[in-house]
Formats: C-alpha cells, structure tokens, sequence
C-alpha cells in the first residue's frame, strides 16, 4: 500500500542523506521525496511516499524515528490528509493542437505559465493520480518534457506536526 | 587600596573563561567527560589534536598498530568497563581502516566515540591528500555523528557525541574534525556544559507500566516459561534484576551468544546457549514453551532458525530498549519499550508483591522434562567429542575454564574457537565475555583484550583465537610489548579456516575452497618471541593442562599458547538450515536430534 510519511527534521547538513541511505540500507524504496525548510528555520519538513505492508511501514516509520536528526514523524495515510504534488509539462501546442491543449488544461485546472509559438509549458497541482490523468489526456506524443515536484501533505483539521 | 586592587583580580579570575584552541579544547573536552583512556594513531590531520595529547597528562593515549585495532580495543575497555570506548585516527586511511571497528561496535550496540581528523575545511570535497568523507562512509555504522565547522563548538559537540553513543540503546559516534579547526594559534572560550538537551534524541526510560503487569500476569500463568536474555541485559546492567526475577519464579534461562553472562552460566536454571550452535536443551526448550520473556535480545536470524518455525505455541513478551528491535523479525504478543534495569525491577517488585506463583505441578513436569532433555543432550554433561588422537578444540576450552577457574576475562575472534568457548566457558559474571557477535569480525580478539587489560590491569585477560583469525590483527603483539600487556594469547590452531571448512565438509562435498593455508603457516613462537612474548606450542594432550597453569601463572607476561587440535572436529550441536525450526539440530556429524 502506498503510503506518505511526514517528516519534522532538523534542517541540518547531512540530515538528508541519514533519511535517505536508511532507505537504501535497509531495502525500502521511495517513490517520491520533497524537502524544505519550516517557518521555524532550524527545522525541515520532509515528505516520502513508499510502498509497503503494515509491518514494513512499522519498520520504516521506527528506523526513522531512531535516527537522532529526526524530531518527529507522522504517517499521514493513517488518517484524514490533504495530498498535492506539482507538476510543470512542456507540451507541443501548434494548429489544432493548442486549441485542444488549451481545453485540456482547463478541464484539469491547470495554468499555462509559458508560451511560445509551438510550445506551452503548463502547471498543474493536485493529488498524483490527477496530475497522472492530465499525462493522459494530453497524450503522450505531446508531451516534451515533465517536471514533478513529488507528494507534499499536511493532516486534515486540528492535528498537526510541529514541535 | 592593595586590598581593593586584590579583590578585582579576583573577581576577574572568577568570571575569566580558559581559552583554548580547538585541539587542545577537544582533548580536554575528553578529560572533563571523565575519559582516562584513548586509542589511536597519528597522521597529517589529526597533529594538531596529537601535540594537545602531548601537552597533558589527563587522558592516557595508546598507540595502536592499525586503526582497526584502535576501534577493537576501544570496543574491548567498553564492553568490560561499560564506559564509552575512545578512539581517534586520522582522515583519509586513518579513518576507512577504522571502519571494520566501527561497525563490529555498531552491530553489537557497543558505546564508542571515534574522533577523526580531516583535511582542512577548504580543501573538503577537493580530492585533497588523505581526504575521505567519513561523514558518509560510516553513517550507515554509526548511531550518529558530526562534522565540526567551528571551533566553539567543540565541547557541546563532545558532550552530545557521549550522550548519545551511551545512552539508550549505546552505538558509536564519529566527530570528524577538519585540520583547521584544530590548529593551535585561534583560541576560544572553553567551558564544557554539564548536560545537554537534544530535542530530536529521547532514550526510552521506564517501561509502560500496563504492558508490565500484563507481562507479569503471563509469566505468572505460564506453565512451559523460558527466559531468553541477550547482549540488551549486558548493556543495560540489569543482570541482577534478571537473576532474581528467574530465581523468584524458578524459570529456566537461555543466553544468547552476546548475552551470556547476564545470568550465572554454572546455575542449575541456565540451559546454556541458544540459537545455531547452542545447547540442545535451550533450542528444545525455546520450541515448546508456552511464554517466552525476551529481554534485550533483537531474535538474530543464527537464533530463531526459521522465523516461521519459532517457537510455534509460545506467547512472547519482548522488553527492548529499541522500538525497532520489537516485531522486527518475530511479532511480540506484549512489547515493552524501556530500559531493560528498569522493566526489569518493575516486573520483579511486582511479582514479589503478588500472591499469585506459576502452576507449581506444571513448571515441576516442565523442569523434569528439561533434566530430561539436559541428561540426554547436554554437552557439559556428555561431551560430544572423543578423547583419542590429537587434542580436541573442546578439550582446550575445558582446560582453559579449569585452569582460569571460570574467573577470566575471555575475548574471542571469530569462528569454530569462538563457539566452543561460548559452549564451554561458563561465565558467571557479565562483561567477562568479549565477542564481535553481530558482525563477526575476525582479528577482533587481541586487540579487544588490550582494551580489556589496559581497562582491568591485574585480571586474568585470554584471547581466545585461530590460527586464521590471530593473522588479522597480529601486528598488535607490538602494542602489548609497548603497554607491557600480559595478555594469555590462546591459539586454538586446527590449520585451516575451521569454520569455513566445517560448511565446506556440510554444504560442498568437502571441497575446501580457499580454506587451508598449504603449509604457510609462520612460526608462531619464533614470532612472538621476536617481540619480546612467550610462546608455547601444545600437541600432546598431556602437556596441555600443565602448559596452561604454567602459562596462567606468568602474571606480567604475554604468553602465545600455540596449540594444535584435530583439524577435523566439527562445532556440534548446530541448527539444521535451511527450514529448520529451533529444534532441529545436528549432533554430530551422522546424528540429529
């Protein structure tokens, strides 16, 4: 199952690099990483989505809070979160093309945020399996280039992750 | 006026914070952390840390032969004092050869702090002489570590690095300190800080109270108990509590190969070892229990056998001072996170203040079917070798025990040796058993008895070794001729690679690839006396005893007891693998359980 883990990390040279190579050591995969630092500038916040059971999340989420930069951790798939990933596509838009590009960047909400006379580069935000869909629908003969910014997260309601 | 002038000085004095360079900072860092022990050797980056050792008398430097034994030694003065093991190298070669002892220590959970110098801060990532990334190539091997960028920070860093390799589940800390912030001309404020906060790093303290009645509430219940204690209940000090908490309930006990010690091995209630080459009775014992209490053991693949066949009707409480270690290989039906001192003495004040005991009639039947099992299979009782031909391993070990009256500290390498003296050697007290159990480092025995000997200068310190291992870290008879360290240096010699020979014989037809030396072995007396050693060689079965009383009593001399075994004994009893459930063993070569 896929799941995103939440990070709160101190924003510390090498802290990055204890995350991942935990991943790598002990065989766990990662499908998608995003890292920057907090309001609280000695902190980071750090989002992982992994594919795993129970007991291999359970390892995971228990080697990550061993290590010693990390503060605190939250699986948000446990509970009620709001998921976004941003993704810029460069697309062929020339003659009938960009007509139909246009209208496909509508239906999902996008912004063109640049244009030339062939090409549009588009922005898209929102959970993975939509941005996936757009990839779709344009098609994939259109697309020249993709640029995904991997699953950011934050709980939904009261809870939240911090210090 | 005088009076006055005098009064401001001294006031001044009072206020005037010592100034220090970072070397000379770090050093004395060590000695205000109550350091009176480091090993190391020097190179380019680490002089300047080098000429602030000379310049002081508080911590003691011991000059390895090769890094690897300056981690080894280290691990040895920690795992027989229970202090944090001090060790410091220099970049680049200094620093990769320390690698092998670093992780031997973080495998076995052993607290150590490895300083390491590198090349200075604006060379780092040029290639520079002796530049290597330290940072990066041990932190899959570290608890954690630290590069230091500016000097003040010295001693806060020294301070974090020893509160985190000691305290909750201890491992080894590398600081690694770039020339320039060493250098003996900028000087800065020192002052070491009593205590530091970590915000991120909370060792798990006392258990849930909860899971520690409802462990108490099964244990009293059971009626097939077996206690199983590893290298946690060494670590944690907590052998007492667990002593009498088996003593209480008149439960039996297994050590794993890192926790024997933790409960006194010549006791009627210990079973001897568990796992791959432990005790039939243990193995057995562990299969049919009804509850198991695991205690600072982590369910090591060489002790379950097949996880799927562990232990099938056994509830299992697993205190562990490590969330990771628990339902990691095995689920834990009553998981206890705490420091197993703590658990421990709850569960025993518990059990003292309950009315309840367990079923008597049944922990009867269950301790009659284990003296059965103890009369049939127990090696101490009927030793699983023959007395003709050449020496036995196993009779060395015997004679090691009744000569050393179980009374000495034992380090051992890795292989054949180390398994008959974990099966052989009863030790009744903890930290008298010394062996890289998680990695299995061969060459860790000799240095490991240095550190044990410098940390314990008048006890009785053996390193038990092959003639395979010893070759890994031999350059070290130098260092014991330096320190004048009477180490007893016993070389069970079966002249070949005795375990990797014993898998051949089992696995491969007894083709033994790359496990024999072909006659190139060296004179071992004649090298050990080149540094200045007594060395003996053993073949007769007779000589051995007296040899080794003669060896025993050269107090203040380090003796090579060079002993030749039958190359062709085999390390029984030993876990049928692959598939094979706890007790499924062989007992010989020809016979199973």
């Amino acid at each position: 199952m896929r799941r995103i883990i939440s990070v709160l990390m101190e924003n510390e040279p090498g802290a990055l690099s204890r995350v991942v190579g935990l991943f790598s050591q002990r065989g766990y995969n990662i499908e998608t990483l995003t890292v920057a630092p907090t309001e609280d500038a000695t902190l980071s916040r750090l989002t992982l989505t992994t594919i795993g059971d129970d007991h291999k999340i359970e390892q995971i989420t228990k080697h990550l809070n061993r290590l010693v930069d990390v503060v605190k951790l939250v699986d948000l798939t446990e509970g009620a979160h709001i998921e976004r990933e941003l993704m810029m596509v460069k697309v062929k838009a020339s003659g009938a093309q960009r007509a139909e590009v246009k209208r496909c960047v509508d239906i999902f909400r996008g912004q063109i945020i640049d244009v030339t006379a062939t090409v549009y580069t588009i922005q898209i935000t929102g959970a993975s399996d939509k941005l996936d869909a757009f990839l779709q629908a344009v098609g994939e003969a259109a697309i020249l280039e993709v640029v995904r910014s991997g699953v950011s997260g934050i709980g939904r309601g009261e809870k939240v992750l911090s210090l | 006026m005088a009076e006055a002038n005098c009064c401001i000085c001294f006031l001044q004095e009072e206020t005037e914070v010592e100034k220090l360079s970072g070397g000379d900072m770090l050093i004395r860092a060590l000695a205000d952390e109550g350091v009176e022990c480091i090993f190391g050797y020097p190179g380019g980056a680490a002089l300047h840390i080098y000429d602030a050792v000379f310049r002081q008398k508080k911590v003691k430097h011991i000059l390895v032969r090769h890094e690897q034994a300056a981690t080894h030694a280290a691990d040895g003065y920690a795992r027989s004092t229970g202090k944090t093991g001090v060790v410091l190298v220099t970049s680049g070669p200094g620093a990769t050869n320390a690698i092998t002892g670093i992780a031997t220590a973080y495998m076995d959970s052993i607290p150590m702090v490895v300083i390491s110098g590198q090349v200075v801060s604006e060379r780092i990532g040029e290639d520079a002489f002796q530049e290597t990334d330290m940072v990066g190539i041990s932190r899959p091997i570290v608890k954690h570590s630290f590069l230091v960028k500016e000097q003040s920070k010295i001693p806060e860093i020294v301070k974090k690095a020893f509160h985190i390799a000691s305290t909750g589940r201890p491992g080894p800390v590398v600081i690694d300190i770039p020339k320039d912030i060493t250098n003996p001309v900028d000087k800065f404020d020192y002052e070491y800080p009593d205590k530091v906060k970590i915000r991120s790093y909370t060792p798990a303290g006392k258990g849930h109270s909860g899971q520690i009645k409802k462990a108490v509430q099964l244990l009293l219940s059971a009626r097939r108990p077996m206690i199983y204690s590893g290298g946690g209940v060494i670590q944690g000090n907590a052998s007492e509590y667990l002593t009498k908490l088996a003593k209480i309930l008149n439960f039996p006990v297994t050590n794993t190969l890192m926790g024997l010690g933790a409960y006194p091995g010549s006791d009627r209630q210990f079973l001897g070892m568990l796992g791959m080459h432990g005790t039939v009775e243990s193995n057995t014992a562990m299969h049919h229990a009804d509850v198991i209490l695991a205690v600072g053991a982590r369910f090591d693949d060489r002790v379950t056998n097949t996880p799927g066949k562990f232990c099938p009707s056994a509830k299992i409480i697993h205190i562990d001072i490590d969330p990771a270690s628990i339902s990691k290989t095995v689920a834990a039906d009553i998981p206890i996170v705490g420091a197993v001192d703590s658990v421990l003495s709850e569960m025993l004040e518990l059990v003292k203040a309950s009315d309840e005991r367990p079923d008597t009639k049944a922990l009867a039947d269950w301790w009659t079917q284990i003296e059965a099992w103890r009369d049939r299979y127990s090696i101490q009782k009927n030793p699983n070798y023959s007395n003709e031909g050449m020496i036995k391993p196993q009779e060395v070990l015997r004679a090691l025990y009744h000569v050393t009256r179980g009374d000495a500290f034992i380090t051992s390498d890795v292989g054949q040796h180390q398994m008959f003296s974990a099966q052989y050697y009863l030790f009744d007290k903890p930290r008298r058993w010394i062996n890289s159990g998680g990695l299995g480092t061969m060459g860790f025995g000799l240095p490991a008895a240095m550190g044990v000997q410098l940390a314990h200068r008048d006890a009785m310190v053996a390193c038990v070794t092959g003639e395979g291992s010893i070759q890994m870290c031999i350059q070290e008879l130098s260092t014991c001729t330096q320190y004048h360290l009477p180490i007893k240096i016993i070389c069970v010699n079966n002249q070949a690679l005795g375990m990797v020979k014993q898998w051949q014989d089992m696995q491969y037809d007894s083709r033994y690839s790359e496990s024999l030396y072909e006659d190139s072995l060296p004179d071992f007396i004649k090298l050990v006396e080149s540094y200045g050693h007594v060395g003996m060689k053993v073949t007769k079965r007779e000589e051995l005893i007296p040899r080794l009383e003669e060896c025993f009593a050269m107090k203040d001399r380090c003796v090579f007891m060079d002993i030749y075994v039958d190359p062709s004994e085999h390390v029984y009893p030993m876990q049928v693998a692959p598939n094979g459930s706890m007790r499924d063993m062989w007992l010989s070569k020809t016979e199973r359980t």
